[in-house]
This record gives C-alpha cells, structure tokens and sequence, in this order.
C-alpha cells in the first residue's frame, strides 16, 4: 500500500513490507534487519519525527526467532508507523538508532535487558530494570516466570 | 526491660506501660511508600482519615528519626538491599508494618522480579493485606500494632 | 528467592564496558560477624544470605566525563543556557551526589546520580528499575479478562487510563464495537480519573516546593472522586473495572447527584489552589523558567502529554486519534508556550476544568442501553442467567475459566492519559492469554528526558521539576 505519505520511502526501499492491519488500520512496515537503521532515518526525514516506542517480541519457533517493534509518529501527517525488524538468535545485533531518537536509549537498554538483544552503537548498553549481577533474559520464552510455590508461613503464637 | 516480679517489679512494670504508652502515641514512620499502597498512605495521613490524631501525621525521611517502617508496596529485587539499608539505619525500638498484599507475601505478583514477601528482608509485625488496603485498613493495623506494642507481645 | 529461574542465556556475549576501577571497600571479617551479631540481638531474624553485597552499581555509577558516551545526549540536544557556564575542564571540583532511591521527593523510588559543579547540575542520571514487577510477563499467564487486574497496577494513579488502553487494544483484535452507554461510561471514568490523578499531582508539586498544605487540599477533593469510584466498582484505586467487552457493571444508584457534587467540591477546591499559587511570587520564581524542555527535544524523546503541551505541541490524542466517543464532547485542549514548570501548572489546572465539563457533558447525555458488549463470548452473562439457562452456565464457565479466544494479530492502541501517550502493543496468537504485551508508557519517556530538563540549573530545581513530570513509578519500571 502506498499512500501519499509513504510513497517515498516506499521508492527507496523497494525491499520493505507495508501493510495495513485491522479495521483500525494501522501501518505496519516489514524492514530487513540491514536496512533499518537507513529506514528509520528516511521515516525521520519524511516527517515521522515523534518517536514512541520500541519493544521486542519472542515469537520463539519463527525463523527469525526476535521483532525489534518501533513505533513512530508524525504530528504533521497525524499518522502511525510501525515498523517490525526480525533479529535471528543466532546473532541478535541490531543496529541503535539512538542517534536519531535520543528517546530509545532507555528503550534499547530495556530490550538488552529483558531479551538480550544486542543494540550496536548504543552509548551505554547495561541493564535498566534489572540489578547489574542478574543472569539471564526473562522476557524470552524460554525463561519461566520464576513463580514460588505458595508456602503457608507459620506465625509467631501469640498466647 | 526485664520482666521483674515483686515489689520493684511491680514499680517496672508501671515504667514499662508508661514508656510503651509513650511509644504508641508517636510513632513516626518512615516513608517507605514504593507503589500503590503508598497513595493510601499518604491518604490515610490526609485529611480524611487522619493520622494526626494518632500522633502519626509525620513522615520522616531519615530513618534514623523515625520507629516505624510501613513498607507500602511491591518489593523488587533491586530493592531489597535498600529496604535492609534503610531498616538496619533505624535505631531501637523500631517496628515494622508490611502493608499490601505485595509487600506481605509477594501479592498477584508471582514472578521472578519481586521479593514474595518482605518478611523474607526485614522482621515484620504487621500484616495488612488489602490491593491496596483502604485508610481504614492500614490505620487497624496501625492500631493492632499499637496494641501489641502496649501488651509487649511483640516477639524479638 | 527460593530457586533460580530456569534460564539460558542464549548464544553470544553481553557486551563489555570499560567499568572504573571497583572500589568496593571490603569490610574487614570481624566487622561483618559483628554486624551480624548485633543484627541476631536485635531483630532475631538473619539477614538472608542473598543480601549480602552493597547496594552500588558500579555500571550505573557516573563514568569519567571524557569517556562517557552519553554525555551528549543526556545533556539534550538543544542545550538552554539560563546560566552563564564555564566549561568545566577540572573534573576534581566536581561532586556526585545519589538522590533516592528512597526519599521523600523523587515520587517513588526514583534514584538520580547527580554531578554537581557546587550547585549547578552538569549531569544528572536517572537509574530506575526499583520497582520492576515484570508485569509484561506475568501479562502473559493471564487471560485478557484478568489482564486488566495486571496493567492497571503499572500506572496506578491513573488504572481506568490503563485498563482502557488494555481493553481498546484488545477490542481492536477482536474487532467489536461498545455500546454507546459503555464507551460514556469509560468516557466519565477515565476523565474523573484525570482529575484525582491531576490532583495528586497537585498535591505533590505543592508539598516539594514547599506548601505542605497542598498535600491536604490535593487529598481532600480526591477523597469524593475516590468514594464514587468505590460505590461504582468496588476499589478505590486499581479498580479492574474496565474490560474488554465494557465494563464490569453499571453505574450506582444516584450517581449524578454524586457527580454534581463532586464537580462542585472540586471546582471550588480547583480555585482555592490558583489563589494561593497564581500570585504567589515564591512559587513563580521557583517554577517560572526551571526545567524548560524544547518541542524539538519533546519529539525525539517521545515526551507527551502535559509536558509536551506545555512546551508548545499541539497534540492531544482525544483529538486526533480519538477514541471511545470521546469526540461527542466539547472541550478545549490547553497549549503553553515555554515548557516550563510554570506553564505545565498552568495547562494540568486548566486540564482539571476541562475534565469536570467533560464529566458535566456525560452527565447531561448519558446513554441508556448496555453497558457491556452483549456478545457472550467476550462478556459473561448476567448472574441470575446461570441459573435459568444451561448456555449462559456454560459461557460463564468458559470464560472464568479458561477465558475467550483472541483472534492472531498485533496491535497498538493508545489513550492520552494523565501523564501522557499511553500504548498497549499486544500480539496474539490465537489463543486465550496475550503472546506479548508491552505497555508504553508515557513516564518511561518522561524520566529519561529528566536530565535534558535538569542540566544547567540548580539543585533546588530538581524537586520541582521532578515533580512537574509527575512520573509514576510504576509507570516507569512496569
């Protein structure tokens, strides 16, 4: 689908996906994990300034295995992109782009922590939400939820 | 206080309920307000359901002024050592009231992110359970503590 | 913990960071049994074993200046320079000073690392995650119908605002409409909601800069907001009462006589704090000109909502993505124009009053009709149903216990809250519990564009400006 608005980047990026999903219909674009730093500045410079969010998802058994979700706006167009890169587990790098959104450092950093998605060229690539000594991912798949079994505990008789 | 039978026992026993009715009847806690649980608290400090009228309006930062501890809210793992830093900081007598679901055994949270229960951290002797517990709920407990305090049952 | 989660780590390696030198002080063998012992006497419980080991963490610790590769960006793009600023070449007469985690100011367990050239910031660092409750995960072992009773903890002066995030997202994948007297209902409560989050907020600005009345004026007029809440849906704050589907029951009885009281109380309340802060010159001088944030420094980092109305931005998704209904009704989106402290004083009290004719407006036209979806596969029947018929057992049963089916797909809705955009990205695979679900959410944003608001002014002006984002932890470490 090529609208007015993504009839540019569209041009350039012969490779990408678009699509629309729902009765909402929300812009959806399929980037290759090369392509996406480049992407994501042609999105800036064609007015989806604002950035919103970005976030991972295991899909676990899909080849390739993570999505790096980010989710653009633009004030001028009044429009949504979204844009999903697949990042294989054998090597989950992807590109920063804190560069051209200073807000996904904090963003980036969380996706490290809770999925153990590499981001190169992030300035300060640690844990945010978790302590510093904590091993492993837990929003990967793979990773229990780490519930305790409910134990009753006995208190203290008061006589 | 040693707990003295005979005639200067019964002059230490006087001594005790004085210094423990002392004890209830200003009991700065120290705010510990971590989520949800800490909007009643300080809802139950307001004016609404006032604390003041239990000595309790105040809220020190420091916990070195403060006896009481309410841990009000959810209890991650990166908190943990806090809440003992700031728990060994208060000096004796000090006593601890775990409000909430979330800080009395972990709540609906059951995962790996959260301490399932500060009594696994601190010695607690208040439980008030409620997501979250209304002001009613937590100036009970508040009560219950004092009570506890005035009977000396409070186990060390 | 009683066991370590089962993990693997996966097949690369975490990258590594130069750290400076660990000066962690070890404390000598007797100190340790010492401390222990007394710790024995005193409380009669053993510090677990898995505490032990200081709270420092050294990768979150402030980096030398020359090596730090974020300085640019944490010190903003567009840096405003109320100051005359030498540039500071001898780091050795600067300080860092930690504020939080706990403290009475920061709105929860926030921990700022500042450097400070006397009393001027040159670099402030925010380290959250103090309150992460991996609720994103445990989001996935429940069914959408208890997944309001998760998302609405993460920012929880605002739940209605998340719980309806959560439920139009959901809605959106299930592809139903709500009946008109729903989406009025969800209209009232999210603004109501705005109101008593609006009036923590007020509360809590007025206490950090000192009026500490305001923290009693701020809880009073919520109190009446609260109790309709509870008459309502039962809680007073976390209340589960928006669903997908609807919402959970209809309004009490009486109601608009409650309402009118509270628009009243309120207002009154609402004028009472404009004439002890409007002319008040020590709160001016402390809010007018602290902690400017620029709209271009808004848009990068995503910042929204007051803030970023405050500084210029004329965005409010009631707008221009509206939602619920929520454009039946007349109101007026308040825009300032320094992105100060001041101004976003100003656009949250005018907020208040917008909200209240909003609620006037539900007030005036509310729908009668449903106030849930009446497909029962989303929603359960009525309870006196189960009784009379074997179907309406069934579905009850169904959905209580296993819960309804979503059909596959993704989808990102969003609602302006309080505090700003806030989104629920949810991928379904089909089945009954959400595969992914990622909240966005607007204080995440807001705490990382804290030091670009904070840099170049004093000390004291953290306090107000903190208080000025109005972030929610919460909302912040999920």
């Amino acid at each position: 689908m090529t609208d007015e608005v993504f009839a540019p980047l569209a041009e350039r990026f012969p490779d990408v996906d678009f699509e629309q999903v729902l009765a909402s219909k929300q812009d959806v674009a399929h980037v290759p994990l090369d392509r996406y730093r480049g992407f994501v500045e042609a999105a800036h410079n064609v007015g989806f300034d604002v950035f919103v969010d970005l976030c991972a998802v295991d899909y676990l058994h899909r080849k390739p295995r993570f999505d790096v979700v980010l989710n653009l706006l633009s004030h001028t167009n009044r429009r949504r992109l979204r844009i999903r890169v697949g990042v294989p587990a054998s090597d989950p790098t992807v590109a920063s782009i804190t560069g051209i959104f200073p807000g996904a450092n904090f963003y980036e950093r969380e996706t490290f922590d809770l999925f153990g998605i590499v981001f190169s060229g992030h300035p300060d690539l640690t844990r945010l939400l978790l302590p510093d000594d904590w091993e492993g991912h837990p929003l990967r798949k793979d990773h229990s939820v780490g519930s305790v079994p409910v134990r009753f505990k006995a208190s203290p008789k008061t006589s | 206080m040693a707990h003295q039978s005979g005639p200067s026992g019964f002059l230490l026993t006087t001594l005790d309920s004085a210094i423990n009715w002392t004890r209830t009847r200003s009991m700065w806690a120290a705010t510990f307000g971590l989520a949800c649980c800490a909007i009643e608290m300080m809802a139950t400090g307001a004016a609404h359901n006032d604390l003041a009228r239990f000595g309790m309006e105040v809220f020190r930062a420091s916990p070195r002024q403060a006896d009481l501890m309410i841990v009000a809210g959810r209890v991650s793992q990166k908190m943990a050592p806090v809440l003992r830093q700031v728990y060994d900081q208060m000096s004796e007598p000090k006593w601890v009231i775990s409000m909430g679901a979330c800080a009395s055994t972990g709540g609906m949270f059951n995962n790996y992110a959260l301490v399932q229960g500060v009594d696994e951290v601190v010695p607690v002797d208040v439980y008030v359970p409620g997501c979250p517990p209304g002001p009613q709920s937590l100036m009970h407990g508040i009560l219950l503590l004092q009570d506890k305090i005035m009977a000396r049952e409070i186990v060390r | 913990m009683s066991d370590t989660p089962n993990v693997t780590t996966g097949d690369f390696e975490a990258p590594t960071i130069d750290r400076p030198d660990d000066a962690h002080t070890a404390t000598s063998e007797t100190a340790e049994e010492r401390r222990r012992i007394h710790d024995l006497w005193v409380a009669g419980t053993e510090e677990p074993s898995w505490l032990r080991g200081s709270t420092d963490e050294q990768s979150q610790e402030l980096l030398d200046r020359n090596s730090d590769p974020a300085l640019r960006l944490s010190q903003g793009i567009a840096v405003d320079d109320d100051y005359l600023f030498d540039d500071v070449t001898d780091s050795d007469e600067l300080q860092i000073l930690n504020m939080g985690p706990q403290h009475p100011s920061t709105h929860g367990v926030l921990r700022l690392h500042l450097e400070l050239d006397g009393e001027t910031i040159v670099r402030a660092k925010p380290i959250i995650g103090y309150l992460h409750t991996g609720m994103e995960k445990t989001g996935e072992t429940l069914t959408y119908m208890q997944g309001s009773t998760n998302v609405t903890r993460m920012d929880y002066l605002s739940p209605m605002h998340m719980e309806l995030a959560f439920s139009l997202a959901v809605e959106s994948l299930l592809g139903v409409e709500m009946p008109e007297r729903a989406q009025a209902i969800r209209v009232l409560m999210t603004e109501l909601n705005r109101v008593s989050s609006h009036l923590v907020w007020a509360a809590t600005q007025g206490t950090d800069l000192g009026a500490v009345s305001m923290m009693i004026y701020g809880f009073r007029d919520r109190e009446c907001i609260l109790e309709f809440f509870e008459k309502t849906t039962g809680l007073r704050m976390n209340h589960n009462y928006i669903r997908p589907g609807g919402v959970a029951a209809d309004l009490h009885d009486g109601w608009e006589d409650e309402i009118e009281l509270i628009i009243e109380k309120v207002t009154q309340g609402v004028g009472e704090y404009e004439e002890l802060f409007n002319g008040n010159p020590i709160f001016r001088d402390r809010t007018m000109g602290v902690g400017v944030i620029t709209p271009e420094e808004c848009r990068a980092l995503g910042v929204s909502g007051p803030i970023a109305r405050a500084a210029g931005i004329k965005w409010d998704l009631r707008k221009v993505f509206p939602y619920s209904g929520i454009d039946k009704y007349d109101f007026e989106v308040p825009v300032g124009k320094h992105g100060d402290v001041w101004d976003r004083y100003l656009v949250r009290i005018e907020e208040i009053k917008q909200s209240l004719g909003i609620v006037k407006q539900v007030l005036e036209t509310m729908p009668a009709g449903d106030y849930r979806t009446l497909d029962r596969k989303i929603t359960p029947p009525p309870r006196k149903r189960i009784d009379e018929s074997m179907e309406a057992l069934i579905h009850h049963f169904k959905l209580f216990t296993s819960g309804f089916k979503v059909p596959a797909g993704e989808t990102y809705a969003a609602v302006e809250s309080p505090r700003g955009e806030l989104g629920m990205y949810i991928v379904s695979d089909g089945r009954e519990k959400p595969w992914r679900l990622h909240a966005r959410t607007p204080s995440f944003n807001h705490v990382q564009a804290l030091p670009t608001m904070m840099t170049d002014s004093l000390v004291a002006d953290i306090v107000a400006t903190i208080a000025s984002t109005d972030p929610v932890l919460g909302d912040v470490d999920r």
